[in-house]
């Protein structure tokens, strides 16, 4: 692989915290080495900013894995940036060339409220796990792992759905700012598993409930959503809550 | 002073006469007592969860916007339990062997006989909860092996098994802050433990948003919060990952054992350059089909594919024939570097070693797939097809992350891979009931120093932090707070509180009232190389000592010239990071002094005064058959107290690979 460097420009939103006003502030940053990763082009900019006595930029982050989902960065109008099924952490600088200008925003919706430049809210997601994203089962009172065989095609189609890390790029992308992939995924991961079974009606009722009162708007299948999901969350995964929760509203006692 | 409280009796049997002997607290008195959780990954997660479901008042904390994203979220490989589903011979007696033997017997025998038993625990409660494990077929779970053992006991989901476990405990923990048992504190940095009449009461921790200083109390505190890899800097644990919580403990009394014991893994993507934030593993269990080898010519310039088989140099294969490519963590980890200081490394910075599956693409892959297809005499090509779709169902996110990061497509070409931090076996040390040397402190998960003596197995992390949380604490816990259910719950106003805050508001206001011209990051990149280069892969006397003299001046100079932008009362990373590194700077001397008092090899821990004549680790056991218990006594300084380890039921012998 050939490595080059290259100067940008970066247009980077700030926001002292939830209560200020924000803007963009535009910043040069030279000598970028293609083999950076976009959050090690950050790195380096703050390092530049604390020389010049100036405000580093705040951004969340932290395995720079692509798995714990903490990273969410809206770069040139797509939340994790150009490449397809990558987090911001795992977006490489071989993506840009010299020359360019990019816009880094944070995600912009009504349920995740910023808190400092980059970095928001995304609490609401808790609480919609809260609200029965598990299956209900003490410590040490089960059966052995092998008493309950699962069937490998759904085993796997649960695993790809719990894939997801949780980071909200699907809420980001929606227009609606809708969180029905995020919540899809969870629904889906524990109904196709025997053990989730029991308790998939109150689930998916209660977990929709929540994500209501969060202030998540409703989906209206743009697929906006499933086409910047960092772990490609399928969209079918809505398909099947929504077969959840009628089925669920039709037999669920008023 | 030191009892490891290990019960009486026979092995096999010393956990479950504890069960039966330890005393209980009834359900009335659970919900008058509190108990603070600090770190909510694997081991906290887990904790708190099954704290709450038993009644007591839980609190707790983590830095992160969720508890779903500890560092165990990016484990990869899998996790061991006893469960001898392959029938090939497993048992809790031969998983409890192989991680003694595999931390080169520096273990507590009692602590990994306990491990081993309620290993089988965890996979069952696992799959309750709804963990998508791999399956076969037939429904039924999948295992996969791992380095040092001949059984296949791994259990797994895909390359992201710690990502599924720790959202089961996740989800447990959350079920349980709807039910208001356990209430949840993110994005909060525990600053301080508080200790009243030699007993843990409590914590202040900083709310990282606000800023502002918050004092908690506890009839007990838990510490959960991972290792302390971050001191080299770069190392494959998550950027936050830092000693903050246990090193604030130690300082209030709490010992730390085995501090120098790192582990380096041999399979990571090595530094692209200055700007390099952190490392990136490539899962342990790519070593079962990829072939490690170096040009046998110094200062190589043709591309891997270029150079003919018989001017390559396996060296894995060539110096440890029995085991080849599957050599322990430790030993291959060493052998990459010695061919690298001899000059035969590659890539730009020749800090590299290739890592190539070409022979098994085309070998074990492409012709059994060959075969079960019914294709005789398959071309090379043909082969090779046949051989990548086998490897992307096995390793897909491996090869792709690696690209992403490299821009090599490594099913064409070699991985390019180096040795790096990964894991700490050092913490605080505990007893056996998992508490500190302060009375209701405990501690579990990687942050204590308990089960993985010199050197910790591949899939043992993850099986040591659930069981620590889900089956040990809510025995231990409740076998001390029996005794506390006369205690009133103190208030944050007690004057213990009042000092605590301060101490730490007093460290806050100096660290932003420096002003100085060096960022943070400049001094944990320059203390992560002092520690690399004298404290890690290989370590001698005349270099820990220069190193103990490097950290100090430079921990002067941190605090004399670092630069901490913002406030204090609002979100600033920088400030979180400076209170980190700041700790950093003490525990890596520590580190230096444990390793220098350790004056023979043993597992990832090498003394190059102490090897045989081929370069392999020697043990001392007449002289260091313990575990070093380092007590802090004010003003940097310190005294060792030495925990024998006394093996009554395995024979320590010497390790050999060849
Ligand atoms: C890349 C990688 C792959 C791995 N793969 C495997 C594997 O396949 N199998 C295996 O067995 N092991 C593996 N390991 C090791 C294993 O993942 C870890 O040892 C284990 O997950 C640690 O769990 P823990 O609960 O002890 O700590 P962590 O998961 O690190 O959690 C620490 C918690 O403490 C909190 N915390 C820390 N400090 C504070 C503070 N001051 N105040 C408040 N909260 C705080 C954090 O917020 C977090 O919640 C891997 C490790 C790495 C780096
Ligand atoms: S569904 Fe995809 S985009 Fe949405 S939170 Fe999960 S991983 Fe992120
Ligand atoms: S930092 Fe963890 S997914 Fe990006």
């Amino acid at each position: 692989m050939e490595h080059y460097n290259m100067n940008l420009t970066l247009k980077v939103w700030k926001q002292k915290n939830s209560q200020s006003a924000g803007r963009f502030e535009t910043y040069q940053v030279k000598d970028v080495s293609s083999e950076m990763s976009f959050l090690e082009m950050f790195d380096v900019l703050n390092e530049q900013l604390i020389h010049e006595g100036k405000e580093p930029i705040a951004f969340d982050h932290d395995c720079r894995e692509g798995i714990c989902g903490t990273c969410s960065m809206y770069i040139n109008g797509r939340p994790h940036g150009p490449w397809h099924g990558t987090t911001t952490c795992q977006l490489h600088m071989r993506a840009f060339k010299d020359g360019d200008t990019i816009v880094v925003e944070p995600w912009r919706a009504k349920a995740f409220p910023v808190i400092k430049d980059l970095m928001v809210d995304r609490s609401a997601f808790d609480r919609i796990i809260q609200a029965g994203g598990y299956i209900s089962v003490n410590t040490g009172v089960t059966i052995d792992g092998n008493a309950i065989p699962v069937n490998r095609d759904n085993a796997e189609k649960s695993f790809a759905a719990a894939a997801c890390i949780g980071c909200g790029a699907c809420v980001a992308a929606c227009k609606n700012s809708s969180a029905m992939l995020f919540l899809s995924a969870k629904v889906s991961h524990l109904a196709l598993l025997p053990q989730g079974e029991i308790e998939r009606k109150k689930r998916a009722l209660d977990m929709v409930a929540q994500m209501d009162k969060e202030g998540f708007g409703s989906c209206t299948n743009t697929g906006a959503c499933e086409a910047v999901c960092p772990k490609e969350i399928e969209i079918t995964n809505i398909a099947r809550l929504n077969r959840e929760y009628l089925s669920a509203g039709l037999s669920a006692d008023k | 002073m030191l009892d490891a409280k290990i019960p009486a009796g026979k092995l096999e049997e010393k956990w479950n006469n504890y069960k039966g002997h330890c005393k209980l607290v009834n359900p009335a008195n659970k919900r008058k007592l509190e108990i603070i959780v600090v770190g909510t990954g694997l081991a906290g997660a887990s904790a708190a969860a099954t704290l709450g479901e038993l009644g007591y008042k839980v609190k707790a904390f983590c830095f992160q916007d969720s508890a779903r994203r500890a560092h165990s979220i990016a484990a990869q490989g899998g996790i061991n339990a006893a469960k001898n589903y392959q029938n090939d011979g497993d048992s809790v007696f031969r998983l409890f062997y192989d991680t003694i033997k595999g931390g080169d017997y520096r273990a507590r025998e009692a602590n990994v006989h306990r491990l081993a038993e309620v290993s089988v625990n965890i996979i069952d409660q696992c799959v309750a909860q709804g963990v998508p494990f791999a399956r076969e077929y037939g429904g039924l779970l999948n295992n996969r092996s791992f380095g040092g053992t001949q059984v296949k006991r791994t259990f797994y989901a895909a390359g992201q098994t710690g990502q599924q476990l720790l959202i089961g405990a996740y989800q447990a923990m959350e079920r349980q802050v709807a039910l208001g048992n356990v209430e949840m504190f993110s994005r909060h940095e525990m600053l301080d433990v508080v200790v009243i009449d030699g007993k843990a009461r409590g914590i202040i921790a900083r709310d990282l948003v606000s800023g502002k200083l918050e004092r908690y109390f506890g009839h007990a505190v838990v510490l959960c919060t991972g290792g302390y890899g971050n001191v080299f800097y770069l190392s494959t644990n998550a950027m936050g990952s830092n000693a903050t919580a246990v090193w604030k403990a130690h300082k209030k009394g709490a010992f730390f054992g085995n501090p120098c014991m790192t582990q380096i893994h041999p399979t990571c993507i090595p530094v692209s350059g200055d700007h390099q934030s952190k490392l990136t593993l490539m899962s342990e269990s790519l070593r079962n089909d990829g072939r490690i080898w170096v040009p046998k010519k110094k200062e190589e310039t043709r591309r891997a594919n270029d150079i003919p088989e018989e001017e390559r140099d396996y060296y894995l294969e060539r110096r440890y024939p029995a085991f080849g490519n599957l050599v322990p963590r430790d030993v291959a980890s060493r052998a990459a570097k010695e061919r690298c200081d001899a000059g035969y490394g590659v890539g730009t910075t020749k800090q590299a070693v290739y890592l190539d599956f070409k022979y098994n693409l085309i070998n074990k892959y492409g012709r059994t797939e060959a075969s079960k297809q019914g294709i005789h005499n398959p071309d090379q090509e043909t082969l090779i097809r046949l051989g990548k779709e086998v490897v992307k169902e096995e390793y897909g996110n491996l090869f792709d992350m690696y690209e992403k990061i490299t821009g090599e497509n490594p099913y064409e070409v070699p991985m390019r891979i180096y040795p790096a931090v990964h894991y700490t076996m050092g913490g605080l040390w505990v007893d056996y009931e998992l508490m500190t040397s302060v009375k209701g402190l405990y501690c579990l998960g990687e942050a204590n120093f308990s089960d993985h003596g010199a050197n910790r197995l591949g899939a043992s992390a993850l099986m040591q932090g659930l069981a620590d949380g889900y089956f040990v604490i809510p025995y231990t816990i409740g076998n001390y707070l029996a005794d506390e259910i006369a205690v009133k719950p103190i208030p944050t106003t007690h004057e213990a509180f009042e000092a605590a805050e301060a101490h730490v508001s007093e460290r806050i206001n100096t660290l932003m009232n420096i002003q100085g011209t060096e960022s943070v990051e400049s001094f944990h990149k320059r203390l992560g190389k002092i520690m690399w280069e004298k404290c890690g892969m290989a370590r001698n006397e005349k270099g820990l000592k220069e190193a103990i003299v490097e950290i100090r001046a430079l921990r002067e100079e941190f605090w004399k010239n670092v630069r901490v932008p913002g406030e204090i009362n609002e979100m600033n990373p920088e400030l979180d990071k400076a209170n980190r590194v700041a700790d950093f700077l003490e525990l890596g001397e520590l580190m230096c002094m444990d390793a220098l008092d350790r004056r023979e090899s043993c597992g990832g821990h090498f003394r190059e005064e102490s090897q045989t004549e081929e370069g392999e680790a020697l043990r001392h056991d007449d002289e260091f058959m313990y575990v070093s218990v380092w007590n802090y006594k004010g003003d940097e300084s310190w005294e060792m107290l030495k925990e024998p380890l006394n093996y009554e039921v395995i024979q320590p012998t010497q390790r050999n690979y060849k």
